[in-house]
């Protein structure tokens, strides 16, 4: 198929269920009320020519081209700014239209360069495609220099910005400010003389606001803002609609080609998480997968002293097989074991984890969910039911009061945080959603342009529950519970028990505040809001989950939402928001040690010997071991191989001295990665892996949303990653023949009860499907627990706040807290490899004014970070983001390591790290730490590939 | 710490989160039972009770016993 952009309707989709019949050159058509004429036209197949106005903004109906006429109504109104009405008759064509529409069409080309032939948008731009719908043969001004000869803007690394092409049709502006919600541009001038401008008139793009999402690049008409690439390769050729591999947000892209080179990835209208919009990691971060560093070929070495040696795939199977073996007879079989993938497909996750639990014969299998949410997976199961959030995304549309704990949607989870500040903004008259956030620091979204949060609790790290205990006291000495609901939906009696315990005298947030450091006040003011401002809905993220108290936290957020009555229906619930593309999809194929896929524990006999019948083995009903119990059990010198797939978890997982030592301990590490991470510097096999752009699979996104990955070029390396571990299964013996994904998935359905009705022909169908897909909802579902709990009544747990064990002292009184920011992606590993370093070049430490005094240290200083566990250093930047006594910073960076100075506590339920509360010190400091040298010189020494031809 | 002392950290911290559960050494059992692999099970056993508070002892002794009769 020849390229066609996706089709522009001119204006956003009415959502009235009230419909309206209107004839358009003297055809019929119906509409939702509220659509404009221009919509109604678009529908029906007739397009009417139009420049100002778009389908992902409001009209505002500047450019007078997309004029009508109207039975019974004077002049020539704009069909953009023009609603439907029943009986309405309208004409799109005629001459007097034609006449007019020419004339405004000859004054914008008046003003525009006319080297359509060389411009990178040639073929592509919506003032061309015009010019040509209305007829334009000639001008008949002199050329108005307007906006002529103005200077290119080169400054951001994806797209440039040229004004002479700009009609200031302002459809950038709305774009960031309605769809986006960064309000980073602004109209200069006036009329004729408008120009575009990124904030002050003296700012490019790169030193402006914006966050380059892309979406007024996606909007503009013209070449004015277009996409590096698409002036270095020209303009695509055919598309292919995919999902972003960067974060749990799931967006839905059309990747557009032109032969196997990807030109550009534009968010797809129709992608059910995104609704056409994007971050700048998925719409423009993917240079990584070609890039240099990428290794294509097998590797292998005997010892992590040598140098690495090429193979061909047939050595590299043969030889894994073989080791593996050699280590299972000598050791036992409980000495192997491995790591699935977050960032894989649903298909190669399932495949890692029965090459484990059918090939290996233990259930040794992690994921790196483990250092993320598997308290998620804990508390949610325990309480609700399901290991998962319960809403969709367009679910926030009909919040009244958001809630935000532990997370930073607006770096971490930027489309979904977009779609969030447009309701928290207030739309069509309807007052925004009110706005909660409990967070150490000061996060962008607690004030950002027309926001601002009611309430901000900024609390001790590590208090979590203390605050939700104390938020839980208020709600129910108050009467604010919903007795109703608890009664007809949860264990009465466990209700009881609970509120018994959240009253006492000593869960009050008064008697609380020495050790949440909140003020009572805003506590209390913030309870009753949540519980009496109509729709709640909670979002939270790694700071619940990455503590000590981790499960625990999960299980408060759980007690206030039922306690609340806020779950079962559009607007409410509790939604964790998912840190890695596809952590829900890894954690519902089987991939923690204790349970099989969909959450089933594998002592269920019922549920494994599903498994056994099927795969035509025994497995193993005891549980396995999770990554820090193999990382102790391979310095106790009995873990003795792992298969590690598209994890780093020398630099993703805490205390990395701890790691390192694990690693070093085992006889065969093989790491099947895009690049030579920092694990591989411990690793014996090195299998290339490919990227989401070279294979087909399935992910799944915090809303629970199985998305089609499609293929769009050949796999650099030569393999898709299920067709390595297959590959591997075989050279052991296993009888797998899968020939495409789509196979995996037929029995990920015949052994999940809740992908039952799952099927790549079923996705392609309905584009994406929200599990539980049965019998009793074959289209999915999107919000969860609506008549009842999964578990049948609710459960409240009593959740007793227990103070961390790490703790400040004199040698270390400052907390250091973790987190991400927007431009790269967990460790770093892709977007470090993209353009994207012009926004993070280095991880900085952010520390609070008073303690940067009282240690001397200004904004950019070179500061030492040390904890318990070891020291970095690093870069500083003063700020009152952060509280005193608080330091924060970002883990992207691998010189940085800043894992090498978390602790190995861990939440009680399930190991999951306290990244989120360090007990540290900071000192002015004027180099690397010996740490990080030594590092250096064994990462370098690591990485050497041999170059000797062997003889013969 | 090494991996005893850790698991006797673990099984402690447990037995804290659980303490205001209804029957606190049946939770923690399940809890060790559910989620530790057969080794640090094992490990815990041969080290015995020192080191655990009293609810996670009761526990640990509560599950040694069931997988000997088992
Ligand atoms: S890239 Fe995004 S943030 Fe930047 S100006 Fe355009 S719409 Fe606004
Ligand atoms: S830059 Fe593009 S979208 Fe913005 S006003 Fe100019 S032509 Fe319109
Ligand atoms: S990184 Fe997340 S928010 Fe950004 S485009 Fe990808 S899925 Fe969407
Ligand atoms: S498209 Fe309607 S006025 Fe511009």
């Amino acid at each position: 198929m020849t390229y066609q952009p996706q089709k522009d309707f001119g204006t956003p989709e009415s959502r009235s269920e009230e419909a309206v019949t209107l004839t358009i050159d003297g055809r019929t058509v119906t509409v939702p009320a509220g659509s404009s004429v221009v919509r109604a036209a678009a529908e029906q197949g007739t397009s009417i020519p139009k420049l100002c106005a778009t389908d992902n903004v409001k009209s505002f109906g500047s450019c007078r081209l997309c004029l009508v006429e109207i039975d019974g109504r004077r002049g020539t109104p704009a069909s953009c700014t023009t609603p439907v009405e029943p009986g309405m008759v309208v004409r799109t064509q005629t001459p007097h239209l034609a006449k007019l529409r020419k004339g405004v069409m000859e004054l914008y080309i008046s003003d525009h360069p006319l080297d359509c032939l060389t411009c990178a948008a040639n073929g592509d731009c919506e003032l061309q495609d015009q010019a040509g719908a209305v007829g334009l043969r000639d001008v008949r001004y002199d050329v108005q220099a307007t906006h002529l000869g103005q200077d290119k803007d080169h400054s951001n690394p994806y797209f440039d910005f040229d004004p002479s092409k700009c009609i200031a049709c302002s459809r950038c502006i709305r774009a960031c400010d309605e769809v986006q919600g960064t309000f980073a541009l602004t109209m200069e001038g006036r009329g004729w003389d408008s120009k575009i401008s990124a904030g002050l008139a003296s700012d490019n793009f790169l030193g402006s606001e914006c966050v380059s999402c892309g979406a007024c690049v996606q909007a503009c008409p013209t070449a004015t803002l277009v996409e590096k690439k698409v002036v270095e390769v020209g303009t695509p050729e055919r598309s292919v609609v995919t999902t972003c591999a960067y974060c749990g947000v799931g967006c839905t892209f059309r990747a557009e080609m032109r032969g196997e080179q990807l030109v550009r990835m534009v968010p797809y209208k129709d992608g059910k998480a995104n609704r056409g919009h994007s971050c700048v990691k998925g719409r423009f971060a993917w240079g990584y997968a070609q890039h240099q560093e990428r290794i294509l070929n097998p590797m292998i070495r005997k010892s992590i002293s040598d140098p690495w040696r090429e193979v061909e795939w047939d050595e590299a199977f043969a030889y894994t097989a073989s080791e593996l073996k050699r280590i299972s007879e000598k050791y036992g079989s409980h000495a192997l074991g491995g790591i699935t993938s977050s960032r894989c497909t649903n298909e190669e996750t399932f495949l890692v984890q029965k090459l484990v639990r059918a090939g290996f014969g233990n259930n040794n299998v992690d994921t790196c969910a483990r250092v993320c949410h598997s308290p998620t997976g804990y508390g949610l199961k325990t309480t609700f039911g399901t290991s998962a959030g319960t809403q969709d995304f367009d679910s926030v549309e009909d919040s009244d009061v958001i809630l935000i704990i532990g997370a930073n949607p607006t770096d971490a989870h930027p489309v979904f945080a977009s779609r969030m500040k447009r309701r928290l903004r207030g739309q069509d008259r309807r007052p925004g959603a009110k706005l909660i956030v409990i967070d150490p620091r000061r996060t962008d979204i607690v004030r950002s342009p027309h926001i601002e949060a009611q309430h901000h609790l900024p609390l001790r790290p590590g208090t979590n529950v203390a605050v939700l205990t104390a938020m839980a006291h208020v709600i129910v000495t108050e009467g604010l519970a919903d007795e109703k609901f608890i009664n007809e939906r949860c264990d009465w009696d466990e209700y009881s028990h609970w509120a018994e315990f959240v009253s006492q005298a000593r869960n009050s947030p008064e008697n609380l505040q020495p050790v949440t450091l909140v003020d009572p006040e805003e506590l209390r003011a913030a309870a009753r809001l949540y519980a009496t401002g109509g729709n709640g809905a909670i979002y939270y993220g790694l700071g619940v989950t990455e503590h000590s108290q981790g499960s625990s936290t999960v299980m408060a957020i759980a007690n206030l939402a039922m306690a609340t009555g806020n779950i079962g229906r559009r607007g409410v619930g509790v939604n964790p928001l998912r840190g890695q593309n596809n952590v829900q999809g890894a954690c519902d194929m089987g991939s923690f040690p204790h349970e099989l896929s969909g959450y089933r524990h594998v002592s269920d006999d019922d549920a494994r010997r599903l498994f056994e019948d099927d795969w035509g083995v025994s497995l193993d009903p005891e549980p396995g071991l999770r990554i820090p119990n193999m990382l102790d059990a391979a310095v106790d010198g009995v873990f003795k191989a792992l298969y590690c797939q598209g994890e780093d978890i020398l630099q993703s997982d805490p205390n990395t001295a701890h790691v390192s030592a694990g690693l070093a301990a085992m006889e065969c590490v093989i790491v099947h990665d895009l690049f030579l991470n920092e694990t591989a510097n411990y690793a014996h096999i090195f299998l290339p892996g490919s990227t989401f752009l070279e294979k087909n699979g399935t992910f799944t996104n915090a809303e629970r949303r199985i998305q089609p990955v499609r293929k769009v070029m050949t796999p650099m390396n030569g393999l898709e990653d299920w067709e390595v571990t297959q590959a591997l299964a075989q050279a052991m013996g296993l009888d797998w023949n899968y020939s495409h994904p789509s196979e995996i998935m037929d029995e990920i359905a015949r052994l999940t009860p809740t992908f039952a009705g799952v099927s790549f022909d079923r996705l392609d169908e309905a584009g994406s499907l929200q599990w539980p897909v049965n019998a009793e909802a074959p289209n999915g579902s999107p919000i969860m627990h609506v008549d009842g709990f999964v578990r049948g009544k609710g459960k409240f747990v009593v959740t007793d706040y227990v103070p961390t064990d790490e703790k400040t002292g004199p040698r270390f009184p400052l907390l250091l807290t973790t987190g991400r920011i927007l431009s790269h992606y967990n460790v770093g590993a892709q977007t470090r490899r993209t353009e994207n370093v012009v926004w993070h070049p280095e991880d900085l430490l952010e520390i609070h004014p008073i303690d940067a005094e009282d240690r001397g240290i200004k904004s950019g200083d070179w500061v030492n970070l040390a904890s318990r566990a070891g020291e970095t250093t690093l870069r500083a930047t003063v700020t009152d983001r952060v509280a005193p006594g608080i330091v924060y910073t970002t883990f992207h960076h691998a010189v940085t390591q800043a894992n090498v100075v978390t602790t190995d506590y861990s939440d009680w339920a399930t190991n999951c790290p306290e990244y989120k509360v360090t007990a540290v010190q900071i000192s002015a400091s004027n180099g690397p730490t010996d740490w990080q040298e030594e590092y250096e010189a064994l990462s370098t020494r690591a990485r050497r590939i041999s170059t000797d031809i062997p003889a013969g | 710490m090494n991996s005893v002392e850790r698991l006797v950290y673990m099984a402690n911290q447990i037995a804290t989160n659980l303490a205001t559960d209804g029957t606190p050494v049946a939770a923690v059992a399940d809890h060790i039972q559910q989620f530790w692999d057969p080794r640090m099970k094992q490990l815990i056993f041969a080290h015995g009770t020192e080191g655990l508070s009293p609810v996670a002892a009761a526990a640990i002794r509560k599950l040694a016993k069931s997988q000997n009769a088992a």
